[in-house]
């Protein structure tokens, strides 16, 4: 009973609206289940194993974050450091990297200790500089000091590179968690980490529905040769509405400040999918890893996250939040 | 003490293996579950010892015992006791070699026992990035066990993770390819032959290693 109790306490201490957002989850994924289903189905013939892989995937994404964020800023940080580690890590697994730069891997992964620790002792001013200046500064004199100056500067500019993109950027997600209630948040930071999470997701799944029934015209074919401008236009507008529409029940968004972010976000979710898939075709990849299985690597997953978590968090910053 | 490798294996040397490679194997289906059976992979660190013992499934990995150099893991008392008994290596006196002493004796005791023996057929870490010259044990102890599949296995990357002569391990991703059992045909030439092409190929389908 007392567990019982507990639970029930538990979850009556979250903001409702989260409550419900993390249900709308629950319910979409049902119905992607669904018709999953039925059209294996409806066709025997055809292959459904990855659609099905790729839900089951995000069955379980989904669990894990939500129990994060429901769980707290602690959790919710320490999940983040992880997404980060596993992406840096696939990163510099595949990036050009020379032997001697041991030292240099490791001190990127010091790097990523130091930037989440910023964020766990709420100091944003410290997490704001320490990774574009100091490790921008301090990685290339370590590689310096290890003595191989041969392909220096690429080798810098991939540590950079991949220390912004899968660990300062992804990180302003976790910093959101530490927003304080009197900002007036409908639905707690988590509901802005949710919202974060849910619109940037949305674009991708979005984009890619809208380009499989209607695509035609192909947008990016040298870098991208799936992307079509029906599935970014789509994408762009179903996003864009769901922000107009759900936005004020997660963030203090309000007005032009929401326009502006309905507007904004979808096109950064699409530059950032864009942008890394130039990155896996230099380093000749097709997929970071198989580490979600249908989808690839986690930096697969988390690709257009690395463009909208920023652009979210500063425009959030502008326009509704006082703390940052 | 089966129970205290056993729960090493699964509840510390499995969660390293994940942190410090990712584990990203392909065609786990392929791995030995029941002894007698042999897996063969390349070897450029400790660390493949590691993944290896950290990819079979629970059920199975009480069976799985690395072949490992007598020379260089009982040199010391603790070194040695946490080699036997944790790794659960297979000790082979490889210095030993060709003085007319049955170095491979306990690799086919191990066998005989319903073991899954590992073996590393280079006989000592490479650098990582070429398959060297491979060792004919492996062939003999398929002779003495024509019914042990061989499973080949590429592992890619564990070099970098952590090279020979190196202390500190540096996380990167590291692919494990398994590929289909090869069986005893009966001659060792040609068996040594197959294994190697069978290496070659898996690693032909390993991600590329952008490392110089």
């Amino acid at each position: 009973m007392n567990i019982v109790a507990a639970v029930r306490a538990f979850f009556a201490a979250q903001p409702p609206t989260l409550l419900i957002g993390l249900a709308g989850v629950v319910a979409l994924l049902s119905v992607a289940g669904a018709i999953a289903t039925v059209l294996t189905a409806l066709k025997p013939d055809r292959d459904y194993r990855e659609l099905r892989q790729r839900i089951a995937s995000w069955w379980v994404m989904v669990a894990l974050l939500a129990g994060a964020l429901l769980l707290g800023w602690q959790v919710t940080v320490l999940a983040f450091a992880l997404v980060s580690f596993m992406a840096l890590r696939e990163f510099l697994s595949l990036a050009p990297i020379r032997k001697e730069d041991r030292p240099a891997i490791l001190a990127a992964y010091l790097a990523l200790v130091a930037a989440y620790g910023f964020i766990a002792a709420d100091k944003y001013m410290f997490y704001l500089v320490f990774i574009p200046v100091w490790a921008f500064l301090g990685l290339p004199f370590l590689m310096a000091m290890l003595g191989q100056t041969r392909g220096f500067l690429t080798t810098a500019a991939t540590f950079h590179w991949g220390l912004v993109t899968c660990v300062y950027n992804l990180g302003f997600a976790a910093f959101l968690m530490r927003t304080p209630d009197s900002d007036r948040l409908p639905a707690g930071a988590a509901g802005l980490v949710f919202f974060l999470l849910l619109v940037t997701e949305f674009n991708d799944v979005a984009q890619y529905v809208f380009g499989k029934l209607l695509g035609r015209h192909k947008i990016a074919p040298t870098v991208s040769p799936n992307k079509t401008w029906e599935g970014f236009l789509g994408g762009w507008l179903a996003t864009g509405l769901l922000i107009w529409f759900a936005g004020p029940l997660f963030t203090p968004l309000a007005g032009h400040g929401l326009l502006v972010v309905a507007v904004a976000l979808p096109l950064a979710g699409f530059a950032g999918d864009v942008t890394m898939s130039a990155v896996k075709r230099d380093i000749g990849v097709k997929d970071t890893s198989h580490a979600i299985p249908g989808h690839g690597g986690v930096l697969d997953r988390a690709d257009s996250l690395t463009f909208t978590a920023p652009l979210y968090f500063h425009l959030l910053a502008l326009f509704a939040l006082g703390k940052f | 003490m089966g129970w205290l490798r056993f729960l090493l294996l699964v509840l510390v040397a499995r969660p390293l293996a994940l942190f410090l490679t990712g584990a990203d194997v392909t065609g786990r289906e392929r791995l030995p579950l029941k002894g007698p059976a042999i897996v063969a992979a390349n070897h450029s660190s400790h660390v493949d010892t590691l993944l290896l013992l950290a990819i079979f499934p629970s059920r199975a990995v009480a069976r799985v015992r690395p072949v490992a150099a007598a020379d260089y893991f009982l040199r010391d008392p603790v070194i040695g006791w946490f080699s036997r008994h944790v790794i659960g290596i297979v000790p082979v006196a490889r210095l030993k070699a060709g003085s007319g002493e049955d170095v491979l004796a306990p690799a086919r005791a191990a066998l005989a026992a319903g073991d899954i023996v590992v073996v590393f057929p280079e006989g000592t870490r490479g650098d990582g990035d070429q398959l060297g010259q491979l060792k004919g044990g492996v062939a003999r102890l398929a002779e003495a066990f024509p019914e042990a599949p061989v499973t080949p296995v590429w592992i890619q990357g564990a070099g970098r993770v952590l090279p020979k002569g190196e202390a500190i391990p540096a996380p990167l991703n590291c692919a494990v390819l398994v590929g289909e059992p090869l069986d005893w045909e009966g001659d060792r030439p040609a068996f040594m032959a197959r294994l190697r092409a069978a290496l070659l190929a898996l690693k032909d389908q390993a991600p590329p290693l952008r490392w110089s």
